[in-house]
C-alpha cells in the first residue's frame, strides 16, 4: 500500500465546540476520551502527593484523619473509574479499532458518542458527591459505607453512570471488530493490540452490569434499608464483597490488557521483527479475560470465606500467570536479535516488561494463602498493584501516547525531552513503591495516616521518589502540550510500522481511508518474515 | 454532523450488526439481572423458612394474570415483526400498539399489587424476602417501562413509513429485546409467587 502523505488537518479541520460535543467521528471521540481521561490522572495524582506529604511524618500532621480517609478514597476512586479503566479502552481503543480493521468507524457511532455523554454526567454526579466525600476507600465495603454520612448514594449513581458508559463502548467495539473489518482482514491478520481490546470489551459487557446492580443495592440501602448487606436485617456484607470483586478483579484485566495490546504493536516496531507467537498472544488475551472471572475470591482470603473456597480461589490465580507470562515470553523472544532502538514509547514499552514483571511475580505472593494473610492490607499490596497497573498499565498508556502522538494530532514530539520525562518517570517510579514492599513485608499496614517511627525513612524515601515521579509526568505534559502547539509537522508513517493507521495521512481524514483497504499481509511483516497464510 | 453510513454502506452488514449488539446487550442485561439472581439463591438456601412463609402474602392470582398479559403481549410482537417481514407496516403498528397496551396493563396491576402490599406494611427492607420481591420486581418493572418507549419509538418510525419488507432492523431489535424482559417475568413468578 503506498504511503499518503499528511496535509492538512485531517479529521481536526472542523473546529468549534459544535464540532466536537455532536461529533460521531471515532477519532474525535477518543481524543476528548484523552483529554478528560488525562484531566482526572492529574487530579488523582495531586491526592497521591498530598497522601505522601502526610506520610513524611509518622504522626497525623497535616491533615485530620477523616481528610486523609478522604484523599485515598478520591485518589483511588479517581483513578480508576474515571482514569485507568476508561483512559486506553475508550480513549485510544475508540481512536484505533477502526483504523486497525480498516474500517471508517465503529458500528454504532451514535451510541459510541452516547457513551461518552453518559460518562461526562457520572463524572459530574461524582463531582456533586464531593458535597459531602466519601472515606471509605475506592472498594465501599459494606457495613461501613451503608453508615457513613458520606454521598454514597450520590457517588454511587455516578459510578452506575460511568458503568454504563463502559458497556456501551464495549458492545461498540465487540460488534465493529466482528462486523466491519476490511476485506482480507482475517482474525489472525488483526493487529494485537485489537485482539487485546476484543478481550476487554468482553470483560466490560459481562462484568459491569454486576456491580451496577452492586451499586443500586448499596444506594437502595441507604435510601431504603433492604438490608441485604446488612447483618442486623438478616444480610451479608460479604455479599456486597464477592459482587464487588466480581467486577472489580475482571476489570484489573480490562486495565491491563489494552496496555498490553500496545506492547504487542510498540516492541516489534521499534525491534523491526515480526511478533515472535502472534497466536500464543492473541489467545492468551482471552485466556486472561475468562480466568480473570473465576478469581475475584482471593481479595477476600480474610473476610472469612471458608477455607475450601479460599484455596479454590487461591489455586485458580495460579492459573492467571501462565497466559501473562507467555505473553512476557514472547515479547522477549521478539526482541531477541532484533534491531532495537530506542525511541520513547519503546521506552515506556521496556519499563512496562520490567515493572509489570515486578508486579506480576509479586502476585503469587499474595495468591497463596499464608502469605496473603501476612501481607493482606499491608503497603506490599500497595506496592504491588501500583507496580501491576501505574508500572503496567499506565507505562503501557504512555508507550501509547508517544507512539500515536504524531497520528493523532499531525505533530511530532521533541523525543529529547520525552526521553527526560521518561526517565525521571522511571527512577521515581521505583523509589516511589519498590520501599512500599519493604515496609510492606515488615507489617506497615495501608490507609493510615499514621504510622510506627520504625518506618520514617522509608516513607521519607517513597515521598522524594514521588516527587521525582511528579516532576517527570509534569516534563511529560509539558513536552505533549509543547508537541501540540510547535511541534513540527509527522509523517504519515514516522515509526516505518506497518499497520493500517500509519497507511493514512497524519492525522487522518474524517472516513479515515479513501477507499476501504484490502489487507494480503498481517501487520508485523518486518524484515523479510512472512506472516501466517490467512 | 452526519455519520459515516452504517455497515460500510452495507445493508446486510448493518442488520446483522444491530443484531449482534441487541444480543450483546441481552447479555449484560443477563448479568445485571444475574446479580439478584445470585442474591435471591444465596438467601433461600439461608432462610428457607422465611421464603416459604412469607410468598405466600405475595397474591398469585394478579401474578399470574400479569404473566398471562406478558406472554399475549410477546405474541402481539411476534405477530408484528411478521407482519413488516411481509411489508404490512399498518399491521405492524396495531401488533405493536397492542404490546405497548398490554405493558401498561401489566404496570397497572403491579402497582395494584404493591399497593395492597404496602397497605399491609410489606416494604422494601422489612425483611429479606421482601426486599428481594420488590428490587426484582422493580427492576423489571423499569425494563418493561423501557420497552415501552422503545416500542412505541418503533410505531413512531413505522407511522413515516420507515419500514419495509426490505428494511426493518429496528422492529427486529426491539421485538428481541422486548421478548427478554417477558422471559425475565418468566423466571420471576415461579421464583418469588409459586415457591414450596
Amino acid at each position: 500500500m503506498a504511503e499518503e502523505s499528511g496535509n492538512g488537518r485531517g479529521y481536526l479541520a472542523e473546529r468549534g465546540w459544535r464540532s466536537w460535543a455532536y461529533t460521531m467521528d471515532h477519532k474525535r471521540i477518543g481524543v476528548m476520551y484523552l483529554y478528560t481521561t488525562i484531566a482526572f490522572f492529574l487530579i488523582g495524582g495531586v491526592f497521591a502527593l498530598l497522601l505522601r506529604l502526610e506520610l513524611l511524618s509518622p504522626q497525623a500532621r497535616y491533615f485530620s484523619d477523616h481528610a486523609y480517609n478522604v484523599f485515598f478514597t478520591l485518589h483511588g476512586a479517581m483513578m480508576i473509574f474515571l482514569f485507568i479503566i476508561p483512559a486506553i479502552p475508550s480513549g485510544l481503543g475508540n481512536f484505533l479499532i477502526p483504523l486497525h480493521i480498516g474500517a471508517r468507524d465503529v458500528a454504532f457511532p451514535r451510541i459510541n458518542l452516547a457513551s461518552y455523554w453518559v460518562f461526562v454526567a457520572g463524572f459530574l454526579v461524582v463531582i456533586a458527591s464531593l458535597v459531602s466525600p466519601m472515606d471509605t476507600g475506592w472498594t465501599f465495603y459494606t457495613p461501613y459505607s451503608a453508615k457513613t454520612g458520606a454521598a454514597v448514594a450520590t457517588l454511587s449513581f455516578g459510578i452506575f453512570l460511568i458503568g454504563m458508559s463502559s458497556i456501551l463502548t464495549g458492545l461498540n467495539f465487540i460488534v465493529t471488530i466482528h462486523k466491519l473489518r476490511a476485506p482480507g482482514m482475517t482474525w489472525h491478520r488483526l493487529p494485537l493490540f485489537i485482539w487485546g481490546m476484543y478481550a476487554t470489551s468482553i470483560i466490560q459487557v459481562v462484568a459491569t452490569p454486576v456491580v451496577g446492580v452492586t451499586f443500586l443495592l448499596l444506594a437502595m440501602e441507604r435510601l431504603l434499608g433492604v438490608g441485604f448487606f446488612d447483618p442486623a436485617k438478616g444480610g451479608d456484607p460479604v455479599l456486597f464483597q464477592h459482587f464487588f470483586w466480581f467486577y472489580s478483579h475482571p476489570v484489573v484485566y480490562v486495565m491491563i490488557l489494552p496496555a498490553m495490546g500496545i506492547i504487542s504493536e510498540v516492541i516489534p516496531v521499534f525491534s523491526r521483527k515480526p511478533i515472535f507467537g502472534y497466536k500464543a498472544i492473541a489467545y492468551s488475551s482471552l485466556a486472561i479475560a475468562f480466568l480473570g472471572f473465576l478469581v475475584w475470591g482471593h481479595h477476600m482470603f480474610t473476610s472469612g470465606m471458608s477455607p475450601a473456597a479460599n484455596a479454590f480461589f487461591s489455586f485458580l490465580t495460579f492459573f492467571v500467570a501462565v497466559p501473562t507470562a507467555v505473553k512476557v515470553f514472547n515479547w522477549i523472544a521478539t526482541l531477541y536479535k532484533g534491531s532495537i532502538t530506542f525511541e520513547s514509547p519503546m521506552l515506556y514499552a521496556l519499563t512496562f516488561i520490567f515493572l509489570f514483571a515486578v508486579g506480576g511475580l509479586t502476585g503469587p505472593f499474595l495468591g497463596a494463602l499464608a502469605t496473603n494473610v501476612q501481607l493482606h492490607d499491608t503497603y506490599f499490596v500497595v506496592a504491588h498493584f501500583h507496580y501491576t497497573m501505574m508500572g503496567g498499565t499506565v507505562m503501557g498508556f504512555f508507550a501509547g501516547l508517544h507512539y500515536w502522538f504524531p497520528k493523532m494530532t499531525g505533530k511530532m514530539l521533541n523525543e529529547k525531552v520525552a526521553r527526560i520525562a521518561w526517565a525521571l518517570i522511571f527512577v521515581g517510579f521505583n523509589v516511589t513503591f519498590f520501599t512500599m514492599f519493604i515496609v510492606g513485608v515488615r507489617g506497615m499496614p495501608r490507609r493510615y495516616a499514621e504510622y510506627l517511627p520504625k518506618f520514617h525513612v522509608e516513607n521519607v524515601i517513597s515521598t522524594i521518589g514521588s516527587v521525582i515521579l511528579a516532576v517527570g509526568i509534569a516534563v511529560m505534559v509539558l513536552n505533549f502540550i509543547r508537541g501540540l502547539r510547535k511541534g513540527p509537522p509527522a509523517p504519515g508513517n514516522p515509526w516505518r510500522a506497518l499497520s493500517l493507521e500509519w497507511q493514512t495521512p497524519s492525522p487522518p481524514d474524517t472516513g479515515n481511508f479513501h477507499e476501504i483497504p484490502v489487507v494480503t499481509d498481517w501487520p508485523y511483516s518486518f524484515g523479510k518474515a512472512k506472516g501466517p497464510a490467512a | 454532523m452526519n455519520a459515516p453510513p452504517a455497515g460500510h454502506g452495507d445493508p446486510r452488514v448493518a442488520f446483522e450488526a444491530a443484531k449482534l449488539g441487541l444480543w450483546t446487550f441481552l447479555a449484560t442485561e443477563v448479568l445485571l439481572f444475574g446479580a439478584l439472581f445470585t442474591a435471591y439463591t444465596v438467601f433461600r438456601v439461608k432462610y428457607p423458612a422465611m421464603f416459604q412463609s412469607e410468598h405466600l402474602k405475595l397474591n398469585r392470582v394478579l401474578g399470574t394474570l400479569n404473566t398471562l398479559v406478558l406472554i399475549t403481549s410477546s405474541l402481539a410482537v411476534v405477530l408484528g415483526v411478521d407482519a413488516i417481514r411481509k411489508g404490512k407496516a399498518r399491521l405492524l403498528e396495531r401488533y405493536f400498539g397492542a404490546t405497548v397496551f398490554l405493558g401498561a396493563v401489566f404496570l397497572c396491576v403491579k402497582y395494584i399489587e404493591w399497593t395492597e402490599e404496602f397497605r399491609h406494611g410489606l416494604y422494601p427492607g422489612t425483611n429479606i424476602f421482601f426486599s428481594l420481591y420488590f428490587m426484582m420486581t422493580g427492576l423489571h418493572g423499569i425494563h418493561v417501562i423501557l420497552g415501552m418507549g422503545v416500542l412505541a419509538y418503533v410505531v413512531v418510525l413505522s407511522r413515516r413509513g420507515r419500514f419495509s419488507a426490505g428494511y426493518h432492523t429496528p422492529v427486529e431489535v426491539a421485538g428481541l429485546y422486548w421478548h427478554f424482559v417477558d422471559l425475565v417475568w418468566i423466571y420471576l413468578l415461579p421464583l418469588l409467587y409459586l415457591i414450596g
